[in-house]
């Protein structure tokens, strides 16, 4: 098995392909070629070999070298060859049915062959048997053109060969067609079997074609080959009553990949902004593209849940609930109705938007709306619970996507240098500014990473590092504590203010004021602040976003805390408020009856402007989270505006007439603020989860917001930003973005979940009032429209008898998963060590080893019976150990390093693990076999700075 | 999905697509976007596989390329005669590997053949670091990537150091 001996790398099996493909459409090889194809690689290529004649081995021996030598050209040759000479004598017999054939084949196509196939089959099977008696003959024809022409390939005569192809192809198809047929009469189990796989192999490589790297040319050489070698061969397999099923099946799966492909070509179609992101990407670097990206992955997902909540609630209850004024909780109430259409009001979110679709106290209770009997209440919750399912779904699964991409757990520190050279230049620069910064930071890295090779150890002070550190983050903290106390204060205040009526406008809003504040002033403190630790940008950036996302967290949730203080105070009022309106009801009656002197009449309804109503807590919270989102929105306009746009055109036109150079000096332009634009991006989004349920409106106005800030970015950023000066990479940053997002998805749909499982709903406002829980509409609906039997199932299934060992069972599978996530993590540990050990070894092996490995010689001294080693220089049988640890702890620039080190030198002493390793032959002789061993072990430790 | 163009068939298309990471409509953008560098030269029908090249100085002037130190290297790789004139195949080869889509190893076989240590060092630096440096440089990477310390870093030993950088896949590519 030569060639298979040889065949490691893609290449060469490639030529075996190559070879494969060929002989099969050469119509001259055919019963040599049946054998062939059916070998195909491997064991079965084994077994077809070893049945064959000396006489053909000789041949194939010929003929693989020049397969591997005339990579592209062998197999035009061949065509050429055989081709030709198969037209030639066999044209003459049989060629017009024969290409006729061939033609009618092609013409239907790929996809219609395979069940053409059976008819042609038929007709066929006399053709190829007369062909059949020609093959001796041809054979010996072919091969001589074969070798003539395998050597004089150009690649001018490739392409006359190409434009010739497909009319050959359609001849050399035809007879190896026959030629199959006649066969397969014979054909045994086994040669049925080996086709399959030949089939299934060329399947495999239409599928991987594309990771080949080959030229395209004969990539698409190849290709078409394959694709007519499976269309030419699928359609025979399958015996009897299963080939039609098989054909079938054959032709499902086409139609499948045919699909599949215009849906993916539908699909990139539908994915808008690349053009927009690209540019940006070209400007400044993929991290200030990743919040693009960013954004644009929030937009789909949040036009999914607009989606959901505006075909499943708003429009339902827009189209087939009551009309506006026709039920209290669709009015505008008496006394707010002179104000309602007033600008400041609305901006308030109060008045008509207050009672609109955009609120939850709008949406009715009728328990079916319209002709179609819509569940309108359940629907609200199914929704509210959908949101949260579809989100948390693909936060993970993107987050899974992403940490599959990544690449290996590449340790750092392992290849400093080779890492540096080879990925630091982003490919998507295109801009000769940023790609002067690159070259800047690239040098820089390059002589930093220089000088702490050279010095290694040599900390210039770290103590005032690590107290700059602490001072920073001690800092950090502070202006935390403050910013959370602020709030706090805050909205002790604004609860003070709630029971006034004489509010100036500051006042009425300043909770939104001092948090948009805050969050404004903070992250460039923060960012100063930063500037005395000194980290590498990348793990600044992370530290600042942590930073921010802590401030932003508190502040976030000493707002929920205020606004269930809020909440709580509501129900209590409402309390109040439901019996007084029983008691207007009964008054409003009485007075009727009593004025009309008529008991039995019964009165008009009341107007609903007039009714008394409760407080509507869900109403509130919606609005308050609307208003939030609001103001954010306009904050971060604001910013944009003053802060880049305004600062640009200043620093850009009084350059002419100022002092000092503003461009170089101090305003200079901005820089395009990753962490704080994708903080605001992911807190905005944690509001929009924990709001939407109380007000379904706020998911389209954050689609609108963040199509506009797509759009409004984009040219804010090419418009009045520099690029970074040290520009960085994203790198891995994608998936710590969507960490974030996940853990705000998760804080926010603690306080929906509390909500909805422990307050009762108003009692006069939206789809769940009346009922004493938001989620009785669940159990309502299971009794009410369900069959009895999934009631019963239901109780079944919340009994905590089943739920706690539901719970238990997945705890044991979490546990089991983690240990086994561990346990392989540790043995791809001990591989990697293995492997660094191997290295090790080979690499003494080859240096000389007295200059590599001083630790390990020493140990070689000490054994006895040295008789091949070069002498050195005895040493006193302690010096070994006290050596081995300056060595250590010096080559390892990193803790983890050293540590890792000392692992092995633990480790080595095993022979097992060694042995295999260290046996080939080298320059050191048999008598030290036990040598190599523990010296490999040291080696690490000593290795010339390995890492 | 009738589309009207006719600058390839539909087999054309297909194959493309089964060799590239690109769909249809990439295709066609590539296509408009080799067409673009000399619309003089290319000829709006590729039904029937014309020999068309377009000179380095074409290529390399993309704005995509034209600020990459490599573009040299990059157009002499990927075209056909190692020069870096380019056919549009070899065009739809080089951005396909390039993509986003391309696997890490094809990825890390293209980047072997276009990286070689030195020149790389120094396009990457622009010649600034001295040649002590460069040499020390250049040691310390064939120390951390030679597995098999045979002095020379082999493509397994290439991808094997390359496929483990983080940052490997989300530089070496090129959107169009």
């Amino acid at each position: 098995m030569p060639r298979r001996g040889a065949a490691k790398s893609d290449d060469v099996e490639v030529e075996i392909d190559d070879d494969n493909v060929s002989d099969s459409d050469d119509g001259a090889t055919q019963k040599r070629a049946n054998r062939k194809q059916a070998g195909g690689r491997g064991g079965a290529r084994g077994r077809g070999r070893g049945k064959k004649p000396a006489s053909d081995d000789d041949e194939e021996e010929d003929e693989a070298p020049r397969g591997r030598r005339g990579a592209n050209n062998r197999r035009p040759a061949k065509k050429r060859g055989g081709g030709k000479n198969d037209d030639d004598d066999e044209s003459e017999d049989e060629g017009p049915k024969k290409k006729k054939g061939g033609a009618a084949n092609k013409k239907k196509g790929g996809k219609a062959q395979d069940s053409d196939e059976e008819d042609s089959d038929a007709g066929k099977g006399k053709k190829g048997k007369k062909g059949g008696g020609k093959k001796g003959g041809k054979e010996e024809e072919d091969s001589k053109g074969k070798k003539g022409d395998a050597k004089g390939k150009d690649k001018g005569k490739d392409k006359d060969d190409d434009k010739k192809k497909k009319k050959k192809k359609d001849d050399s198809s035809s007879d190896s067609n026959s030629n199959s047929d006649e066969e397969e009469d014979s054909m045994s189990e086994g040669e049925m079997a080996r086709l399959m796989e030949e089939v299934e192999e060329k399947k495999k490589l239409i599928a991987i074609i594309r990771n080949k790297p080959w030229r395209m040319k004969r990539r698409l050489v190849l290709l078409k080959e394959a694709q007519q070698f499976v269309d030419k061969f699928e359609g025979a397999l399958g015996k009897g009553k299963g080939r039609k099923w098989y054909a079938y099946k054959v032709m499902m799966t086409k139609k499948w990949i045919k699909f599949q492909r215009d849906f993916e070509n539908f699909r990139t179609a539908c994915i808008p902004w690349e053009r927009k992101i690209k540019e940006v990407e070209s400007h400044f670097g993929s991290s200030v593209a990743s919040y693009f990206i960013f954004l644009r992955w929030m937009y789909g997902m949040n036009l999914v849940l607009f989606g959901l909540t505006f075909g499943l609630v708003v429009i339902p209850e827009v189209l087939m609930g009551l009309p506006y004024g026709s039920i209290p909780r669709k009015t505008v109430p008496r006394a707010e109705q002179d104000t309602a259409q007033d600008y400041s009001v609305l901006m308030d979110f109060n008045g008509y938007c207050k009672y609109s679709v955009l609120f939850y106290g709008y949406y009715n209770d009728q328990r079916t709306v319209g002709l179609l009997k819509f569940r309108l209440p359940l629907s609200y919750l199914l929704v509210g619970i959908g949101t949260f399912g579809y989100s948390l779904m693909l936060v993970i699964r993107t987050m899974a996507k992403n940490a599959d991409v990544g690449g290996g757990d590449g340790e750092e520190g392992e290849f400093t240098f080779a890492w540096k050279m080879f990925t630091s230049w982003d490919y998507l620069i295109g801009n000769a500014e940023t790609a002067d910064n690159k070259y800047a930071s690239i040098t820089t890295s390059f002589k930093e990473s220089i000088v702490d090779e050279q010095e290694n150890q040599k900390d210039e002070n770290i103590h005032l590092r690590r107290f700059l550190r602490v001072l920073a983050n001690f800092l950090i903290t502070c202006s935390l504590g403050g910013s959370g106390y602020l709030i706090y204060f805050v909205v002790k205040r604004s609860q003070e203010f709630a029971n006034r009526d004489d509010l100036s406008w500051y006042e009425k809003n300043e909770l939104e004021i001092i948090m948009s504040l805050l969050g404004l002033v903070c992250p460039p403190l923060f960012e100063t602040i930063a500037e005395l630790e000194d980290y590498h940008p990348r793990i600044a950036l992370k530290w600042q976003l942590g930073r921010i996302f802590a401030l932003f967290l508190g502040n976030l949730y000493t707002f929920l805390f205020a606004l269930f203080d809020e909440v709580n105070s509501k129900l209590d009022e409402e309390e109040v408020i439901k019996n007084q309106t029983i008691w207007a009801m009964k008054e409003y009656y009485a007075n009727f009856s009593r004025l009309n002197n008529d008991t039995e009449a019964t009165p008009p309804p009341m107007n609903p402007a007039d009714v008394i109503r409760g407080p509507c807590w869900e109403t509130a919270v919606g609005i308050e989270f609307v208003k939030l989102t609001v103001s954010d929105i306009q904050v971060t306009y604001l910013t944009i505006l003053i802060g880049d746009f305004a600062r640009a055109v200043i620093v850009r036109f009084l350059n002419y007439c100022w002092c000092w150079d503003l461009e170089a000096g101090f305003p200079s332009y901005g820089e395009f603020d990753i962490s704080g634009n994708v903080l605001g991006l992911v807190f905005n989004q944690g509001m929009i989860w924990m709001g939407a349920f109380y007000a379904p409106g706020l998911v389209g106005i954050n689609v609108l917001r963040l199509l506009s800030s797509m759009y409004y970015q984009c040219w804010a950023v090419m418009a009045t930003n520099v690029p970074h000066e040290r520009v960085f990479k994203a790198s891995k940053s994608n998936n710590f973005y969507m960490g974030l997002l996940l853990l705000i998805l998760f804080l926010s749909l603690l306080p929906v979940v509390y909500t909805i499982m422990t307050l009762p709903p108003s009692f006069d406002c939206g789809p769940f009032s009346g009922r004493a829980k938001m989620f009785d509409v669940i159990m309502e609906t299971i009794e009410l429209d369900l069959p009895a039997f999934i009631g019963t199932v239901f109780s079944y299934a919340a009994n905590p008898g089943l739920i706690i060992p539901a719970v238990l069972l997945m705890v044991l599978a979490i546990y089991y998963l983690n240990s086994v996530s561990k346990a392989y993590q540790n043995s791809n540990m001990e591989l990697k060590k293995k492997m660094q050990m191997a290295r090790d070894e080979e690499k003494n092996r080859r240096n000389n080893k007295d200059s590599t490995n001083q630790v390990m010689q020493d140990l070689e001294d000490l054994l006895p019976n040295r008789s091949l080693a070069p002498p050195a220089p005895p040493e006193p049988e302690k010096k070994p150990e006290p050596e081995a640890k300056p060595t250590k702890t010096k080559s390892g620039s990193a803790g983890k390093g050293v540590n890792l080190q000392k692992d092995v030198a633990l480790a080595s002493p095993n022979p097992n693990a060694q042995g295999p390793v260290s046996r080939p032959p080298g320059p050191r002789g048999p008598g030290q076999m036990p040598g190599p061993g523990p010296g490999g072990g040291r080696g690490r430790g000593r290795g010339p700075p390995p890492r | 999905m009738g589309n009207k163009q006719t600058i390839f068939t539909t087999q054309q298309l297909d194959a493309y697509q089964d060799c590239t990471y690109f769909t249809r409509k990439e295709i066609l953008r590539l296509f408009y976007r080799y067409r673009d560098l000399a619309p003089q030269l290319v000829p709006l029908d590729y039904t029937n596989h014309p020999d068309v090249k377009l000179p380095y100085e074409l290529i390399g002037s993309m704005p995509e390329l034209k600020d990459n130190p490599f573009r040299q290297r990059i157009a002499e790789v990927f075209s056909e005669d190692g020069e870096g004139n380019m056919t549009l195949d070899d065009f739809l080869d080089m951005f396909s590997v390039l993509s986003e889509m391309a696997p890490r190893d094809l990825k890390a076989y293209y980047a072997f053949k276009i990286y070689d240590l030195e020149k790389t060092l120094n396009k990457l630096t622009r010649n600034e670091l001295t040649e002590d440096e460069v040499r020390m440089v250049c040691e310390k990477v064939m120390d951390e990537a030679d597995l098999d310390n045979d002095g020379r870093l082999s493509l397994e030993d290439f991808q094997h150091m390359i496929v483990r950088a983080p940052d490997f896949l989300s530089t070496f590519h090129i959107r169009i």
